[in-house]
């Protein structure tokens, strides 16, 4: 269970509270107006941005004093999740090796989790010569090597349109599923939250609600 | 949230760099002596900072109707000649000077066709030469910054002064003239800054007691006069009014940069004077450079002896000295852009206070009671050169560590990159292209470096600047020129090598 008890951050003008608990397994939509904040609460889950009082827990575990690479968490940003200078699978394999030299093994794993997420033949380009849709895809690839407990996504997809990232949200499902992971994703749309989420976390005026489910 | 590891190599480099200057200097306070300040200091002192002002200040007033016809003309070769006016950059000083006198020195075309229509002749030696020299080697770099300084108006700007047909006039006063008002202090404090540590421009145009500037004496003392309190008050003074620059450097500087707007050229109606100006440009940055071509030439396999132990040292201090300042720069601008304080800054613009020299007396000095300081001459050449091409390749890399490090530091955290993980997988591919050009820059810098080496008297180990000046004083011209060329196509080589290797397709 991933608890948030009695958090508070202040955000420039204004701050948010959350107090609430996240079943593991979930998969939660966190959604409200542009600006509430929602961005922030999951970069906060990820260590991010310290918050002034309270404190997260992961498994009863209380996560707010460790560094965000200490975390239990990966996290898919706005933007630049992929190193342009590397190859797909260059990238991929980081989320084995950290950087360090990838051994035959690993650079195995990262091929098949690329045949996995769709992208079979496509280790060696790089990010430019891949659409949208497959940078999304080969990311996620990565996620799924990471196999971590919590995945925290802020908008990732929101370039792409309609089609494409529902294509994108039924990865997330089943990479989620594979790795058991507990996922947040923040979202503009309902229908988006629709095809993927089991909760809701609504974030406006300062507040983020307790997750109901749908 | 910055990994310790990473600031090891910063603390490293900081801690490198200020032990060498500051231990260099230290050295040099037991052996000065106030009351021995002579009349002769205070004259070099006076010719240092004049001739650092005027050659500051002509570059500037030359750059402006350079930088502006270069703008506007659209002609075929623009390119080519925006790439020759840059050549000044990495071309060694020396090179520069000896180009110089052959346009410009006695017995030469130009003087000669001025005594056959009975004009008075040109002389290249004293202020007017070493003005003019310095003039050579730094218009490149105030034109390159104040073309850039127009570039950086906004298009819009242009389009709108054009729909409201401004004249010529109301174009300079309200366009131009803010962009260059913000910009030429920043050219001329760098230029300013230059010239004050310039030496061997100063050894073979200046010299006598009008027209010698600290550096050189600094030389003239140590070398010929063995005075070791005199070259020490003179390396203190130096550092006086280099430290006094760097302030009213840090005052001025403005970056360049009036918003968004770079990408559209503007196109603006020329005057008939852009023609001429482009034209003489040419002429002034060609002739020397072809001048140094066209008489060693003859001589550029017929070498004297030595030359090839020469050059082989020449370019083993060169790449040394660049692989060290660009590592040093390295760690200090990315332990700055990962947020390390102020002290990595100043730790990397600390070489900008000194001169060469007056570090090199510092050296001696610290190194005579030891052991006999011209064996260390070529290790020290090494060391003295890697930091004073620090200050520049740090200017050139911060702003790309920091664009790395907001593009990416979240995302490496994310992945658990450890220090050296990202040195090797983000930092040094994304920053490659700017690594390589920064190698050449100082490379090409250090090849040419005449200071050190010649400081010490290292008689039996002599580098190419220092063999080409040899052969000048025993009047061998065109041996000084073959040796010369040899430099120049070196000191070229080496940039364009480094530079290529960095490559420029990195990234995307």
């Amino acid at each position: 269970m991933l608890v948030l008890d009695r958090i508070k951050l202040s955000l420039g003008s204004f701050s948010l509270t959350a107090d609430f608990n996240v079943n593991a397994g979930a998969r939660v939509a966190v959604m409200g107006p542009s600006g509430a904040g929602k961005s922030s609460l999951l970069l906060a889950m990820a260590g991010f941005i310290a918050p002034t009082s309270g404190r997260i827990l992961w498994s009863e575990q209380d996560l707010t004093p460790l560094d965000p690479s200490q975390r239990p968490v990966s996290m898919l940003f706005q933007d630049q999740n992929l190193f342009p200078h590397l190859t797909l699978l260059q990238n991929v394999v980081l989320g084995l090796t950290a950087g360090r030299r990838a051994t035959t093994a690993q650079l195995a794993q990262a091929e098949a989790a690329l045949a996995q997420v769709g992208l079979a033949g496509f280790g060696g380009r790089k990010p430019a010569q891949v659409s949208g849709g497959q940078m999304g895809r080969a990311a996620l690839a990565r996620v799924l090597l990471q196999a971590r407990p919590i995945l925290l996504l802020d908008e990732p997809f929101s370039a792409l349109d309609s089609d494409l990232r529902h294509q994108m949200l039924d990865l997330v499902v089943e990479v989620a599923v594979q790795t058991t992971a507990t996922v947040l994703m923040v979202t503009h749309d309902e229908r988006d939250a629709a095809r993927f989420a089991s909760h809701v976390i609504n974030v406006d005026h300062g507040v983020a609600q307790p997750p109901r489910s749908r | 949230m910055a990994s310790r590891t990473g600031e090891i190599g910063a603390i490293t480099a900081a801690g490198g760099v200020g032990l060498l200057i500051i231990g260099s200097l230290g050295f040099l306070l037991p052996h000065a002596d106030i009351s021995r300040v002579s009349t002769a200091d205070f004259a070099a002192l006076r010719f240092t900072l004049l001739q650092a002002a005027l050659s500051a200040a002509v570059s500037c007033l030359l750059a402006i109707p350079l930088a502006r016809a270069l703008f506007r003309a659209q002609f075929w070769g623009r390119a080519a000649l925006i790439r020759l006016i840059s050549a000044p950059f990495i071309l060694p000083s020396l090179a520069a000077v000896m180009g110089l006198l052959a346009v410009f020195g006695r017995g030469v075309v130009l003087n000669d066709t001025l005594a056959a229509v009975g004009a008075p002749q040109i002389s290249i030696f004293g202020l007017g030469g070493v003005v003019l020299a310095h003039v050579f080697l730094n218009l490149p770099l105030a034109t390159r910054m104040l073309l850039n300084g127009w570039g950086s108006v906004p298009t819009e700007r242009f389009r709108l002064a054009q729909s409201l047909s401004f004249r010529r006039r109301e174009m300079f006063v309200h366009l131009e003239w803010p962009m260059l008002r913000a910009l030429l202090p920043s050219i001329f404090a760098v230029i300013f800054l230059v010239c004050l540590t310039s030496f061997s421009v100063a050894l073979i145009l200046g010299g006598g007691p009008r027209a010698t500037t600290v550096e050189l004496g600094i030389y003239q003392s140590l070398r010929f006069e063995f005075d070791l309190s005199r070259a020490a008050n003179l390396a203190l003074m130096q550092t006086a009014i280099c430290l006094l620059a760097v302030v009213f450097m840090a005052a001025v500087w403005r970056p360049a940069g009036f918003g968004a707007g770079m990408d559209r050229r503007v196109q603006l109606r020329g005057d008939w004077l852009d023609g001429p100006v482009i034209a003489l440009a040419a002429l002034f940055f060609a002739l020397p450079l072809a001048a140094i071509a066209a008489r060693g030439l003859a001589g550029l396999i017929d070498l004297p002896n030595g030359f090839w132990m020469a050059a082989g040292r020449s370019i083993f201090i060169a790449v040394t000295s660049a692989f060290l300042a660009v590592w040093a720069a390295l760690m200090l601008a990315m332990a700055r852009a990962r947020g390390a304080g102020i002290w990595a800054e100043l730790a990397a613009m600390l070489p900008l206070g000194t001169s060469s020299l007056a570090l090199g007396v510092g050296a001696f000095l610290a190194l005579r009671p030891v052991m006999p300081p011209q064996n260390a001459a070529l290790t020290l050449a090494i060391l003295f050169n890697a930091a004073l091409a620090l200050p520049f390749v740090y200017r050139l890399l911060l702003p790309a560590c920091r664009e790395v490090q907001a593009g990416y530091a979240r995302l490496m955290t994310s992945l658990r990159m450890p220090y050296w993980a990202m040195l090797r997988v983000v930092f040094l591919p994304r920053l490659a292209p700017i690594i390589g050009f920064g190698l050449g820059l100082s490379a090409a810098m250090a090849v040419g470096d005449f200071g050190v080496i010649a400081l010490f008297g290292a008689a039996d180990q002599p580098t190419l600047p220092i063999l080409a000046a040899r052969l000048m004083g025993a009047y061998q011209m065109q041996a000084a020129a073959s040796v010369t060329l040899w430099l120049i196509l070196i000191a070229f080589a080496l940039f364009w090598l480094f530079d290529h290797l960095g490559g420029r397709d990195a990234g995307a």
